[in-house]
């Protein structure tokens, strides 16, 4: 007669309807609030954004408004262009809500690349262990002693100017970071009983990666993409503000910032600030929700 | 007695001592298993009883082939799995599997229950989806857990529960041999009893062979049939539990027993409390490695090393005083 | 009758979730006392609340728990009124603990003499040789070998169940009158363990220092407490003399703890409390032990049993005996 022992008390059901709940309660709501707003913009662009944003607002009449018209709010603005004009006459507001598409596009992609690149060198090194991690960790430390805006600068020069090669630009600069961290966890998780349980039985260094390692990492790399999508959106506003980003006409919020450097001393601070506003919130809204992340999900980066 | 499932002859696992910054030069050796004899039949329970550094873990290692031994041999049903290469020993990991002592960190914490469960099955047999979601099934019922525990993590289940579901993994492709390593140590006393009574049924009923290793004497003596005492990286004395318990003749298992709890405030205990440390396995003393503790030592003990011979039936001790 | 050394009367332990949500009873009306010089085995298994009952008793209970009631005597006054500069006295100086790993209890950094010489230093005024021959003292007490030059090595240096004896003294350093111990032995080998217990022992005839030893392991109490008080969800079961409670245990958790502990050389079916330990988030009306419990009445399901004194300092919280004085 084998023991029997209790159930388990609570049911399967339940559970994940209370996960989501206490999900919802805890999150932090402005954060959440300005990304999804930013990805909105990004995404109805088209709908939302009241002008084109590469050509000037024309009159009725079909000629060109006037160039550094102030925000509405203010003696000479107009609600048509909401927060002014720049020196193209090309209102803000829509190059605004366009240019989210370019840092969102750029942010996302370029960390999610940097982030699979990162994470598969990072796996290996500590999974394989030996030469093999000291090659890589070795090629991982001189990458990471490289000054992350200079080196972003001296590829820009070097390469064509052009959205998609941003993003190569940023997953060259990037990935050393998720290499190192996710490295330290794999060998850790290495010597965990459950590890070391695959391999007695069998499992092929494929099959214990994929089903006991890699689900063990996704938290820490969520968390690390949330926490470097900020800074990958800071890079490529530097890189455009510098000139060697996305290039004009297409809107970008570190170009519109450039072009707004002159005009700004001449007392015309709106085609500067908006867009510095933006880039402000949106990097302080991923950071807050990265570290809120990092805090609830993985306790293994809770002192980085 | 049944036949032989395995059997080690003179395992020996020595581990590098390095020294030096730059070059790192091997000077010395941890000797953690020296010359390890001893055979376990099929349905048999060998309980390997020892303090820290004698080498158990490493016996177990070695066994699991997770480590290659240096010198020595292992046999399983009568072939060589030390000259085996890598790839080869798939059928040995099939019969031979592992319970590991906590139970809170030998099961992947993201993976449910069932794929736990099912992994060694897709490992190593080809059966259906279908077929493998009904071994799965027999082996939960084998250690008494409900069949929707597939559905759940290991998070969800006590520590006892979830010794059961590292016994049902085990037991999943049908292994000969399955190595103990402290299974009961990390788990509340109350629930020990029901683990260790399971594993004795599971033995009865499937014939399966366990190497129970842990330290309370009165559990490992109540599942095995024949018991191990390691000192250092040597087998000191090996016989049946009962003879063991009852007449235990090495110094070393004397004061092991001596040194054991009593059951009653009022029990009468001849008290033998060992001079000193446990020694290192770097530097073992010569000759037999327990003389500098020995309450019996003698001259010829620091000389050569002790045999473990048979000094009665089917009881071995490696000791010069018996 | 003197007043004992330390009188916990009700305490009441509550851990608090993340916003306030629904409380663990970790420790709920819990009733002893120690006397000068002698031993108490508080005996539980994991979640029953001894740990957290020792933490209460000393103040350092993490972030999220409270004493929510109940007092605490020590030499007549109640630990519970008394500021955190008036317990930071206390510790250390009357009252000191041992905890269950060495290496958590030991700084790496400091020497053997920095972490001994700590509490004498603080707490008795103890300055440059003085401190230095009373540190070489307590080291010779807890048997450390050359005790003059060792006290200027590292923890790493020593071995196990050395670290576990400085600690030892460390707690000794102050001149404490109690010190708890929380499971001091279970990372030890069995035989360092018989050292170290023999050691505690006679320390504690040397000291006259009174000892509370928690531990699950039936046979330390067996061989080193005067008296026990058996733990389970948060409440003292049962509690007495330890011949009273091996001879003529009256709650039947304690009489299934001594029966589920396997005897060497015994190969008899070994007895298991039937069920799961308890889920203190989740605790059924009535007895929480009722749902294992060979012996429940219909009462134990509904009301939570009240303590019921037996004979001579032997008390335990259990409908049964009750039953029994109704029936006859």
């Amino acid at each position: 007669m084998v023991a029997r022992t209790e159930a388990v008390i609570s049911s399967p059901v339940a559970r994940p309807a209370r996960k989501m709940w206490n999900l919802a309660r805890d999150a932090p709501w402005i954060p959440c609030l300005i990304v999804v707003m930013v990805v909105l913009a990004a995404l109805f662009a088209d709908v939302l954004a009241p002008h084109d944003p590469e050509v000037s607002v024309k009159t009725d009449t079909g000629r060109p408004v006037q160039s550094y018209r102030p925000p509405a709010w203010m003696k000479g603005g107009d609600l048509s262009t909401p927060l002014g004009t720049d020196f193209h006459s090309r209102d803000i507001l829509s190059r605004l809500i366009y240019g989210a598409r370019v840092s969102l596009l750029v942010g996302i992609v370029g960390t999610l690349v940097a982030g699979a690149i990162g994470t598969l060198l990072g796996i290996i090194a500590g999974y394989a262990g030996g030469w093999t991690d000291q090659v890589i960790m070795r090629i991982t430390d001189a990458w990471m002693a490289l000054p992350t805006l200079i080196f972003a600068i001296f590829l820009a020069s070097v390469l064509k100017p052009s959205l998609w090669n941003i993003v190569v630009i940023l997953s060259l600069v990037f990935w050393s970071q998720y290499a190192r961290i996710i490295r330290g966890q794999v060998l850790s998780l290495r010597e965990r009983p459950f590890v070391q349980l695959a391999q007695v039985t069998g499992a092929s260094s494929l099959r214990i990666i994929r089903r006991h390692i890699l689900p063990n990492v996704i938290n820490t790399v969520m968390v690390l993409f949330s926490l470097t999508i900020g800074v990958a959106i800071i890079i490529e506003a530097s890189l455009s503000f510098l000139g060697v980003g996305v290039p004009p006409p297409k809107p970008a919020w570190g170009l519109m910032m450039a072009e707004g450097r002159g005009p700004l001393i001449a007392g015309k601070w709106w085609v500067s600030v908006f867009p510095g506003l933006c880039i402000m919130l949106l990097v302080l809204a991923t950071n807050l929700l990265g570290d809120w992340m990092r805090v609830r999900f993985d306790p293994q980066l809770r002192n980085r | 007695m049944a036949d032989t499932l395995l059997e080690a002859r003179d395992l020996t696992k020595y581990f590098p001592a390095r020294a030096g910054l730059v070059l790192r030069r091997v000077n010395q050796w941890i000797r953690a298993v020296d010359g390890v004899t001893f055979s376990i039949a099929a349905g048999e329970t060998l309980g390997l009883v020892g303090e820290s550094g004698c080498g158990k873990t490493t016996t177990a290692k070695l066994i699991l082939a997770q480590e290659s031994a240096t010198s020595g041999v292992i046999r399983f049903r009568d072939q060589d799995i030390t000259a085996l290469q890598k790839r080869d020993l798939m059928d040995y990991r099939k019969s031979v599997q592992v319970v590991f002592q906590d139970p809170y960190s030998s099961l992947s914490p993201r993976m449910r229950v069932g794929d736990i469960l099912a992994e060694p099955l897709e490992i190593h047999t080809s059966l259906s989806r279908a077929g493998i979601r009904a071994r799965v099934g027999e082996v939960l019922e084998l250690v008494g857990l409900p069949a929707d525990s597939v559905r759940l993590f290991p998070h969800e289940f006590s520590g006892g529960q979830r010794q059961r579901i590292a016994i049902a993994r085990a037991l999943a492709t049908e292994a000969q041999l399955i190595v103990l390593d402290e299974p009961v140590s990390a788990l509340d006393v109350s629930i020990r009893a029901h683990i260790i009574t399971l594993l004795e049924e599971l033995q009865r009923t499937l014939g399966v062979s366990y190497l129970f290793i842990g330290h309370d004497l009165a559990a490992v003596a109540h599942i095995s049939h024949r018991i191990a005492v390691m000192y250092l990286g040597k087998i000191v004395e090996l016989a049946d539990s009962l003879d063991l318990c009852t007449q235990p003749l090495h110094p070393y298992t004397q004061a092991l027993f001596a040194a054991s709890l009593p059951s009653h405030p009022d029990e009468e205990k001849d008290e033998i409390v060992l001079s000193g440390e446990v020694p290192t396995a770097l530097n073992p003393p010569s000759g037999c490695h327990f003389h500098p503790r020995c309450p019996m030592v003698m001259p010829q003990c620091s000389g050569a090393e002790p045999p473990l011979t048979e000094v009665a039936p089917n009881h071995w001790v490696a000791c010069y005083a018996v | 009758m003197p007043t004992p050394l330390l009188q916990v009367d009700n305490l009441r332990t509550h851990f608090f979730g993340f916003r306030g949500q629904r409380a663990v009873k970790a420790v709920d009306g819990v009733s002893f006392h120690v006397e000068a010089g002698e031993t108490l085995g508080l005996v539980g298994e994991s979640g029953c609340g001894k740990t957290t009952t020792c933490h209460s008793i000393f103040r350092i209970l993490p972030p999220g728990a409270e004493v929510i009631g109940g007092s605490v005597r020590f030499a007549g006054e109640d630990l519970m009124q008394k500021s955190p500069r008036d317990m930071r006295r206390i510790r250390g100086r009357d009252m000191a603990m041992i905890l269950q790993d060495p290496m958590a209890s030991l700084n790496p950094l400091f020497t053997i003499f920095d972490q001994v010489a700590e509490p004498a230093y603080f707490h008795r005024g103890l300055r440059r040789h003085h401190l230095r021959s009373r540190v070489a003292e307590l080291l010779h007490m807890v048997r450390i070998p050359s005790p003059e030059v060792r006290m200027h090595e590292y923890p790493h240096q020593m071995s196990g169940g050395m670290r576990q004896r400085i600690v030892g003294a460390t707690a000794l350093a102050g001149g404490p009158k109690l010190i708890i111990a929380d499971e001091p032995t279970t990372n030890l080998d069995v035989t360092i363990q018989l050292q170290y217990l023999n050691l505690l022992k006679e320390l504690q005839r040397q000291t006259g220092v009174a000892l509370i030893f928690v531990t699950h392991d039936l046979g330390i109490v067996a061989k080193m407490c005067d008296r026990v008080a058996v733990m389970y969800a948060g409440k003292i079961v049962e509690q007495g003399s330890v011949r009273t409670l091996y001879n003529h245990p009256q709650h039947p958790y304690t009489e299934g703890l001594i029966k589920s502990v396997p005897r060497i050389g015994s190969k008899a079916d070994l007895y298991a409390i039937p069920g799961q330990p308890p889920d203190l988030a989740n605790l059924p009306p009535g007895c929480a032990f009722a749902p294992r419990c060979p012996e429940a009445l219909a009462l134990c399901c509904r009301d939570e049993p009240e303590e019921i004194a037996l004979a001579d300092g032997h008390t335990s919280r259990c409908w049964l005996p009750v039953q029994e004085g109704i029936d006859g």
